[in-house]
């Protein structure tokens, strides 16, 4: 299968606000349970280990008119929650048997209470991670919240999660975890070949497909890139950082690239980059998840930083690993973590000499012009100076 | 009052300040001094640390002294600075969109930290983060590290997702507590943890909730003898903060009890800046931060209409001790987790609702009230459909202000009263049909 193909399906997963192929995979055989989740991060190797299909949602995107949900949220409130809710009172997710909510912030704290108070047919769990990184105390309270959270699954298919199950789930995820970085290490090689565009449907995609079916669709358009030749632009090579929750509409990303900048890394989805390093496949599964968090997880705004040496040394070693001329910052309007966290990491990349740039979006923002003519001049400014 | 119901808002009167208020007034006036006096001599060690989920008994242990950020802001937004230090926090970098609490702190620190008593602070020795039901706490303290680069200790305290404190959550603080917030205070202050001297200080706290719980539960008589939310912030103050733990907290609520009690046997109503409220028209339960950069004038708008406030979520922020809860010396860092876990925002949305819900059939409330701060995700996301809910549930109305703790910006005068009216409108209405 060539690259645009797979691109086209993956675009085509991507619009689709019904998640058709979440609903396909779940009507295929009987007793099979979808368990959706909000970003940042959660297990989603439990999920799949309890039998069933993780389903990232990431709000309505640009494409959804947004009508009930404005009732729930005042307008200085980010736009993903009103249109998430927006998504479950249109019925778009009445096949999911579960939702998720991830430690990222207030707001997605507080969508799982009116999860609570509007979706009661569903398993809500908020899915607490510790901010402490000592495998003994932050670690022993994720396994706890971990188990808990297996129990709620083995709530919804009475059936038990084995420790085999486990393992062979974070084998599946290993390998995904191992694509994925694959991918983007290749971009970052020849970015031109690699649209951050086709890199973030592709991401996306494997937010609604089962895994086993994402590492085909992974591997496929791995080996399918050294099919085409793109022409290679003057292109400057930045790092774009700030957008792991409410997503940019595609426009927008397309928008960057063509205003003169290769994306060369990003934390448009982390769910599936969160652990930087494999987790070990044999032992006690929730041991190993937890180690791995503990010693391995991405550093965000949603995290604590214990220590101040270390802050923005992710987002210092992503310029350097990729090659990148600048950071772009785009956050979603009142998003609080990444507004916060925004004047701490540019320090540290004025410190380093890395030029930055600054813009907000939401996800149904239709104006690209300015965003473009603003990462334009940054593109050239960096050309003209460097 | 009731009687002057249209009169023009006039704040140059003297406020009238009650005993119990002047002995605060002084507590708070020693804290400044000892920080002013550790930023001259060098002789205390300072920690940071903040109201929600605070751990005061445990800091005063380590003779050193609290600085308490949020207070710090409410006091300058009272005293009309924070719409400066908001803008010179924006001007140094921080987005217009974020928590106005973190702003008015960074803006302060920026103009030389000279806190509300006109006296500078001492910087941090220690920031002791605890960031019981709100996220921006944490990136508050990152900030405030990035500024003064000292040492930092963190404790983590759970959201209580599920409507319940779990053993595991409970293992987790107090773990926490022994394995690293006690060696950072260890190290930062020179003096061994001592047990027993926080059993002392627990057993004092566990006096003074007592008696707060008395004077908030008074609002249940009829009429209430005290406002819960402007009123309430006072008698909130000393538990809160600094002096939970110590003989004047308890001597405070002592007085304070005294004073309400006085009032209860005349019948009267709460104490305004403006007197003794006159008649009481309407009972409400008010969800919500305060205001606190036109606080007199917001207050004003309320008992100009007779309305009282009889329960309030704001003042369960920093404790929640209405549902039973008191610190326990016989389990000094479990209570104290309990303590973290159990405040008001780190509850879930459902809990929250089914407080206020019992709130309005407790205190006999006309209706409910939610002041939602543009600023303040961790209470304002989700107060539209608490609202429809409650309303549902009760039968009584709601009504919604928007306005900002400390961003004088935000507060619109006219806007907020224009609301407040047909919301007492629609309460006369209500009851009329009835
Ligand atoms: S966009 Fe930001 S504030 Fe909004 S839900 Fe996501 S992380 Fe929270
Ligand atoms: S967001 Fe709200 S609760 Fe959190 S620090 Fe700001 S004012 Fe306080």
């Amino acid at each position: 299968m060539g690259t645009q193909e797979i691109i086209e399906r993956c675009e085509a997963i991507h619009e689709d606000l019904n998640f058709t192929a979440a609903r396909d995979w779940k009507a295929a055989e009987p007793g099979r349970h979808v368990i959706g989740h909000l970003p940042i991060y959660v297990p989603r190797e439990l999920i799949h280990a309890a039998g069933m299909l993780p389903l990232g949602i990431y709000g309505g995107g640009d494409q959804m008119e947004v009508i009930q949900g404005d009732a729930f949220y005042q307008s200085y409130i980010c736009r993903i929650p009103r249109s998430t809710i927006e998504l479950a009172l249109t019925g778009r997710l009445d096949f999911v048997e579960g939702m998720l909510f991830p430690s990222i912030c207030d707001v997605i704290r507080n969508l799982s209470g009116v999860w609570k108070l509007t979706q009661k047919d569903t398993y809500v769990r908020y899915m607490d991670v510790p901010q402490n990184y000592d495998k003994e105390i932050g670690g022993r309270f994720y396994i706890r919240e971990m188990q808990e959270l297996l129990e709620g699954l083995e709530g919804i298919s009475g059936r038990k999660v084995t420790n085999e199950d486990l393992l062979a789930s974070i084998k599946l995820f290993n390998v995904n975890r191992r694509l994925i970085n694959q991918l983007y290490a290749m971009r970052i090689e020849q970015p031109w070949n690699i649209p951050v565009t086709e890199v973030y449907l592709l991401m996306r995609a494997g937010q609604v497909l089962p895994v086993e079916e994402h590492n085909v669709m992974m591997t496929d358009y791995i080996a399918a890139i050294g099919d085409v030749e793109r022409p290679q632009k003057d292109n400057t090579k930045v790092v774009m950082n700030g957008m792991f929750c409410e997503q940019p509409p595609l426009n927008l990303i397309r928008s960057i690239e063509l205003s003169g900048c290769y994306v060369v890394d990003d934390d448009f989805i982390l769910v599936n980059r969160w652990l930087r390093e494999d987790v070990k496949e044999e032992g006690d599964a929730l041991k190993n998840l937890s180690d791995c968090f503990i010693d391995h997880s991405t550093r965000t705004s949603a995290t604590y930083e214990p220590s101040e040496e270390l802050k923005g040394a992710q987002l210092v070693e992503a310029v350097r690993k990729s090659g990148a001329e600048g950071v772009i910052f785009a956050a979603p309007s009142f998003c609080d973590p990444a507004l916060l966290e925004r004047p701490m990491l540019q320090d540290v990349l004025d410190a380093n000499n890395i030029p930055n740039i600054a813009f907000k979006y939401a996800e149904n923002t239709g104006q690209m012009q300015p965003i473009r003519e603003q990462a334009g001049t940054f593109a050239d400014s960096i050309k003209l100076w460097s | 009052m009731t009687t002057e119901k249209k009169a023009p808002v006039d704040l140059s009167k003297d406020v009238q300040k009650d005993a119990s208020q002047l002995l605060q007034k002084e507590m708070i006036r020693g804290n400044y001094e000892r920080l002013a006096q550790a930023e001259e001599n060098h002789k205390e060690k300072v920690v940071y640390t903040f109201v929600p989920g605070n751990l005061n008994e445990l800091v005063m242990c380590f003779d050193v002294v609290g600085n308490y950020p949020e207070i710090n802001a409410l006091q300058s937004a009272m005293q009309k600075k924070t719409g400066a230090y908001v803008m010179e926090a924006e001007r140094a970098g921080q987005d217009e969109d974020v928590c106005t609490y973190v702003k008015a702190d960074l803006g302060m620190m920026r103009k030389g930290n000279i806190g509300p008593a006109g006296k500078k602070l001492a910087d941090p020795d220690l920031l002791l983060l605890s960031y019981t039901g709100c996220f921006t706490f944490m990136k508050w303290f990152e900030l405030l590290r990035h500024e003064y680069k000292c040492d930092t200790t963190m404790l983590h305290v759970p959201y209580q997702g599920d409507g319940e404190i779990t053993q595991s959550m409970r293992d987790y603080v107090v773990k926490q507590l022994k394995e690293e917030v006690i060696p950072a205070l260890e190290r930062t202050s020179g003096v061994k943890f001592d047990i027993d001297r926080l059993r002392e200080h627990l057993r004092e706290s566990a006096k003074a909730e007592d008696k707060l719980v008395q004077v908030l539960e008074s609002a249940k008589l009829k009429p209430s003898p005290i406002d819960s939310y402007f009123g309430g912030l006072y008698y909130v103050g000393p538990t809160f903060s600094a002096f939970r733990g110590t003989p004047e907290c308890t001597a405070y609520y002592d007085a304070l009890w005294d004073e309400v009690n006085e009032r209860i046997q005349k019948g009267q109503g709460p104490v305004t800046p403006e007197g003794v409220m006159t008649e009481e028209k309407y009972r409400l339960v008010v969800e919500g931060p305060l205001n606190y950069t036109h606080m007199r004038e917001f207050w004003k708008m309320f008992y100009d209409e007779g309305a009282v406030v009889v329960a309030s979520s704001y003042t369960k922020v920093g404790g929640n001790y209405e549902q039973g809860f008191r610190h326990d010396p016989d389990n000094p860092l479990e209570s104290l987790a309990d303590y973290c876990l159990g405040c008001y925002t780190n509850l879930n949305l459902p809990s929250r609702t089914k407080m206020l819900e019992n709130y309005l059939n407790d205190y006999e409330a006309d209706g409910l009230l939610i002041n939602s701060i543009k600023s303040c995700n961790s209470f304002s996301a989700g107060q539209l459909l608490m609202m429809n809910e409650i309303e549902k549930r009760t039968g009584k109305p709601a009504a919604f202000v928007e306005t900002d703790l400390v961003d004088p910006r935000y507060f619109s005068p006219s806007n907020v009263k224009n609301r407040l009216e047909s919301y007492f409108q629609m309460v006369d209405q209500k009851r009329s049909a009835a």
